[in-house]
């Protein structure tokens, strides 16, 4: 084998190698880019997000109309405010209700977008002002738990 | 019947000395290859010529099984997590398996076979034909000039490798889960983002892949050189390297899976 063959090869492979472990690591950090098309960043506020993360899907009907983009907390009205990147092609009216739901019992979270009646749509940087927060399971017992003690000390 | 109790309690013995001796040998042989690495880095070619037998030849075995171990993977990942409706973990349980133990555990484990097997062969074939005696009569020194740069050379290719072959099986498992059965790309990624840590998961890994190139070149170098010079004694050598080498994978890698990830 000629020497600079044998070298060409090896150096692929060191290299292969290495990327092979920078592929690895970009795993942990962001992915940049993903998925092409234009999009519009609205924003919304909820009380509370449960488990939203990051680059959950934003779904309207069940078809997948866009990606969360950032989380961060309000600090004036002390709730969370979640960036929503919509795709160029779907229109929401104004008066649209967003909602974290779960998909499954033990699923994801996504945000659910349901449109009104509006005449006007929703563009870039504007806000959802209809919100529903994440169902969170021990509140729910709570609830449940207190209103059951309710009507028992009722029925006394 | 005395006689032969007498026998059988000599054979233990004289096999417990045997390996004891074998194991005190092994750990010279070592010591020594590591004193005279002098010549490999004076001579880097040596070591880059070994790296393209052990490493680049043995590319197209590990990339191909990474793949399809990722697919798999990707299948009976799915399976399972449906009946869950957690199926967006697929991302997580594929990235996880293949970093933490399959990457580095079936590379090693391939790299055996491949590459360990060849070394102990041609080792133990150089000492059968007389080779290595020819050396030490011309004054080189067979450990470094032979022994050496093989053994850096697995040393180096073995973590690259099992590198590739994690990356080569998420790939795998991207291409079943989301290309084919459509698990959403985004969860699939952004769960796999944020459940695999860099320190912990990563760099796990690729220090278990450094300590199975340690062990696997070991064994195959000293397999090789401590061949009986017969073409049996290098069949057998061949055999037991393979043997060893799994073993001693499987077992080390209980180890350090119980060191690395037994508190957690």
């Amino acid at each position: 084998m000629q020497r600079s063959t044998l070298d060409l090869w090896v150096g692929l492979f060191v290299m292969g190698g290495i990327g092979a472990l920078l592929v690895l690591a970009m795993k942990v950090g962001n992915m940049s880019g993903g998925g092409g098309g234009e999009t519009y960043a609205l924003t919304a506020n909820f009380d509370n997000i449960g488990g939203l993360k990051p680059r959950a899907p934003v779904k309207s009907a069940g078809v997948v109309v866009g990606r969360v983009t950032g989380i961060s907390f309000d600090n004036d009205k002390f709730n969370a405010r979640v960036t929503l990147n919509i795709e160029k092609t779907y229109t929401f009216p104004k008066d649209t209700s967003a909602s974290i739901l779960t998909s499954g019992l033990l699923g994801e979270q996504y945000i659910g977008l349901e449109g009104g009646g509006d005449t006007v749509n929703l563009g870039t940087g504007d806000k959802i002002k209809q919100t529903q927060s994440a169902v969170v399971l021990e509140k729910l017992i709570g609830q449940f738990l207190y209103s059951k003690a309710a009507e028992g000390g009722d029925k006394k | 019947m005395a006689t032969h109790q007498g026998f059988s309690i000599r054979a233990v013995g004289a096999r417990t000395i045997d390996s004891v001796l074998r194991l005190g040998y092994a750990t010279r042989f070592i010591a020594r290859t590591i004193m005279s690495s002098g010549t490999s880095l004076k001579r880097p070619r040596l070591v880059i010529r070994e790296l393209y037998f052990t490493g680049v030849l043995s590319l197209i075995i590990i990339l191909v099984s990474g793949l399809f171990v990722g697919m798999v993977l990707g299948y009976q990942g799915y399976y399972t997590l449906q009946t869950y409706g957690s199926e967006s973990a697929l991302g997580v349980l594929v990235a996880l398996s293949l970093v933490r133990e399959l990457g580095p555990v079936m590379a090693a484990l391939l790299f055996a076979s491949r590459a360990g097997s060849a070394m102990t062969a041609e080792i133990g074939l150089m000492k059968a034909t007389e080779q290595l005696s020819a050396m030490e009569m011309m004054a080189v020194d067979p450990i470094a000039r032979v022994v050496a740069p093989r053994f850096w050379a697995g040393f180096i290719s073995m973590p690259l490798l099992a590198a590739m072959f994690s990356a080569m099986g998420v790939f795998g498992g991207y291409l079943v889960g989301v290309v084919q059965i459509g698990v959403d790309e985004g969860s699939f990624w952004s769960q796999m983002q944020s459940a695999v840590d860099f320190q912990k998961d990563i760099m796990n890994g690729v220090i278990k892949s450094v300590v199975f190139g340690f062990a696997v070149t070991w064994i195959s170098l000293f397999e090789g050189y401590d061949a009986p010079p017969t073409a049996e004694g290098v069949s057998g050598a061949t055999t037991r390297t393979v043997v060893t080498s799994s073993l001693a994978i499987l077992a080390l890698d209980f180890l350090l899976t119980a060191f690395m990830f037994g508190g957690v």
